[in-house]
């Protein structure tokens, strides 16, 4: 069941008021929300509560995996597939192997801090419902705007717009999909 | 409003911007440089005089890939000559932009991001060239993939126990990393350029680059994260690259290379030139482009003291260098520095002693620190400095070492110096480049120093 717009945004000039009418709105319960700002705000991490995310455990695994895969590869090149004696130094001379360890570590746990964002994000997407509100070009110059969305079961469309005109917004518009 | 007023009265944001910025002004100023339809004369000149370098750079190499390395001025003992010089030069200077984007950052250094994002575009495009002269200098550059282990029939593969190869790998990672770590500060910006762009092509190419991005909070806060992890992965990473490239000389056991303090020495020396350059491409866009109200004096000031603190360390590095030739008792140690005061190479070595300890004492005068014109001036003399540094390490070891009989001196010929000028001109190239494409500052993260941007004292609803 499609709701015949995505929600109702209301649009607000300084940060203090976005904040200000995100708590108010999540403290009537609801919860589908997303506010729109032109640089990060930190009180609607806590407003919101965004604080947990699950980037630094992917960059972990990618970093882990980098470092294994550093090792393993010069393991396996200069132990197993392609041995030198020099000097009759050992084959398995871990200590030249911790830059490339080290390198890869670094490298892999890099790309998957990007894609773990992207996805995470959900990014690219080249179409989103909220583009189509002609002030929204402004969310990423100097308004904030604060959405909520058709999916919350407190949703209705004369209440809730009713419920952010009350909250010093500048403006409020329906979002269509 | 009487939360306005406490937060202008906090001490750190009205140093760093010029007062009576808005989030509006703000965007609108380093939006204008690129969306505008008129190219200011001091782009097109630099631009121009980047582009024919660059085909200097592209007439040298069409020579080199024709007749060989034998162009160039090297010979036996000197095999690593302006090419290996060049490459430690320009990797050095890419270092200050990781610094400032990372480092700086993880120690809440507000005033990093007038300048972040111009310094990150240097380091991209010194490691470009840096990149170039080591596949250049191979003989065969089209079998640069012979350095990564992949699998072949020939069934050799690189040895990892040498420091050539932790260089493949180390500057390969930070190219990437350095990439990333830039392309993630534009996402949002290039969203500000989506909304903004007038002319269609250049809004459907600043949004399929934006990939979408709507400045939604769930996606700042995953961001904070990502630039928080890229910055803790980038600081060790910074270090290390000049550390690895320091290893290609200490390993080797030539007097003057072996040395257990070569790793501080150079990445101190990197930072310093690459401030350096920094200072030497913002000082004449912020005069040309109005942007003294966002790239202040105090960002100057600051750029200053950390060269001056990097040049110190320098300075430093060359006494106790010295010092220990003398006091290791190391016959051939001590030759090797006796030669580079007094042997042929003394002007070089006097010459760099100049540019490098004596000019920047100038730099503890805050007079001389303001001047923007003597900071100019000041930094293309470390720039000289530094690159002569790396020539003299390189050259007078390899030209005078363990054996008498075969000294032999080092001539650079004029495909030397149109290969380096010519990588001057492909840095300028790509620079310039950016800068009329790209926004050279951090848009979103200037918005988030003005005093409006403090989010007032809470209200309850």
């Amino acid at each position: 069941m499609k709701a015949d717009i995505y929600g109702v945004m209301a649009e607000f000039d300084n940060p203090t008021a976005l904040v200000n009418a995100t708590r108010a709105v999540r403290d009537r319960g609801y919860r589908k929300l997303d506010a729109y700002t032109p640089f990060p705000i930190e009180e609607l991490n806590d407003v919101l509560h965004l604080h947990k995310n699950k980037l630094p455990l992917i960059v972990l695994a990618g970093g882990i995996l980098g470092g294994l895969t550093g090792y393993l590869l010069q393991y396996f090149v200069t132990v197993i597939y392609f041995p030198i004696n020099v000097g009759g130094r050992p084959l398995h001379s871990w200590p030249s192997y911790i830059i490339i360890t080290f390198e890869l570590t670094i490298l892999f746990g890099a790309i998957s801090t990007v894609l773990g964002l992207l996805a995470l994000c959900g990014l690219p997407m080249p179409y989103h419902p909220v583009f189509n509100v002609p002030r929204f070009s402004a969310a990423s110059r100097d308004r904030f705007f604060l959405c909520i969305e058709a999916t919350d079961p407190l949703f209705d469309k004369q209440r809730t717009s009713g419920l952010l005109a009350t909250l010093e917004a500048k403006e409020v518009s329906e979002v269509a999909h | 409003m009487a939360d306005e007023q406490l937060v202008i009265e906090k001490p750190q944001s009205h140093e760093i911007l010029a007062r009576g910025y808005t989030f509006g002004t703000i965007t609108d100023q380093i939006s204008a440089v690129v969306l505008t339809k008129r190219t200011p004369l001091f782009w097109i000149a630099s631009f121009g005089l980047g582009f024919i370098l660059l085909q200097l750079l592209l007439a040298s190499a069409v020579l080199l890939f024709g007749k060989g390395t034998g162009i160039w001025g090297i010979r036996t003992p000197v095999m690593w000559g302006f090419a290996i010089t060049n490459f430690v030069w320009w990797i050095g200077i890419g270092h200050a932009g990781t610094l400032i984007s990372a480092i700086l950052f993880l120690l809440n250094q507000k005033w990093r991001n007038s300048i972040n994002r111009s310094a990150e575009a240097m380091t991209l495009f010194a490691v470009a060239c840096a990149g170039l002269f080591p596949l250049l200098h191979m003989g065969r550059p089209w079998l640069f993939y012979w350095l990564f282990p992949y699998p072949n029939s020939t069934t050799v593969q690189p040895n990892f126990r040498s420091p050539l190869v932790w260089d493949v790998f180390a500057v390969s990672t930070y190219a990437t990393v350095s990439l990333l770590f830039w392309f993630v500060g534009l996402i949002p910006d290039l969203g500000t350029l989506r909304d903004r762009a007038k002319n269609l092509f250049a809004k459907y190419t600043y949004g399929i680059l934006a990939m979408g991005w709507r400045g939604s909070a769930r996606h700042w806060s995953t961001y904070d994260t990502a630039t928080l992890l890229l910055s803790g992965l980038a600081t060790p990473l910074v270090l290390s690259v000049h550390t690895v490239v320091s290893f290609d000389f200490t390993i080797a056991i030539v007097p003057g290379w072996h040395s257990t303090f070569f790793p501080p020495y150079f990445v101190a020396g990197a930072i310093y030139s690459g401030f350096a350059m920094v200072l030497a491409l913002a000082i004449p866009l912020r005069a040309a482009y109005g942007l003294d109200g966002i790239i202040t004096l105090r960002h100057l000031e600051n750029c200053a003291k950390v060269m001056l603190a990097t040049g110190l360390i320098v300075a430093y590095a060359y006494i106790m260098e010295t010092f220990m030739a003398w006091y290791s008792g190391n016959p051939f140690e001590q030759q090797a520095f006796w030669n580079r005061m007094t042997g042929p190479y003394s002007a070089q070595y006097w010459f760099l002693v100049t540019c490098n300890i004596v000019s920047p004492q100038l730099l503890w005068f805050k007079k001389f620190r303001q001047s923007p014109v003597l900071l100019f001036i000041s930094s293309i003399i470390v720039l000289t400095g530094m690159w002569l540094e790396r020539y003299m390490i390189i050259v007078s070891s390899l030209a005078q070492d363990f054996v008498t009989s075969s000294w032999s001196l080092f001539h650079a010929t004029r495909w030397d110096w149109a290969t380096y000028w010519g990588t001057i001109g492909f840095f300028l190239f790509l620079f310039f480049l950016f800068v009329r494409l790209l926004p050279m500052i951090s848009i979103f993260e200037l918005r988030s120093l003005l005093p409006q941007a403090k989010v007032g004292e809470e209200v309850k609803g």
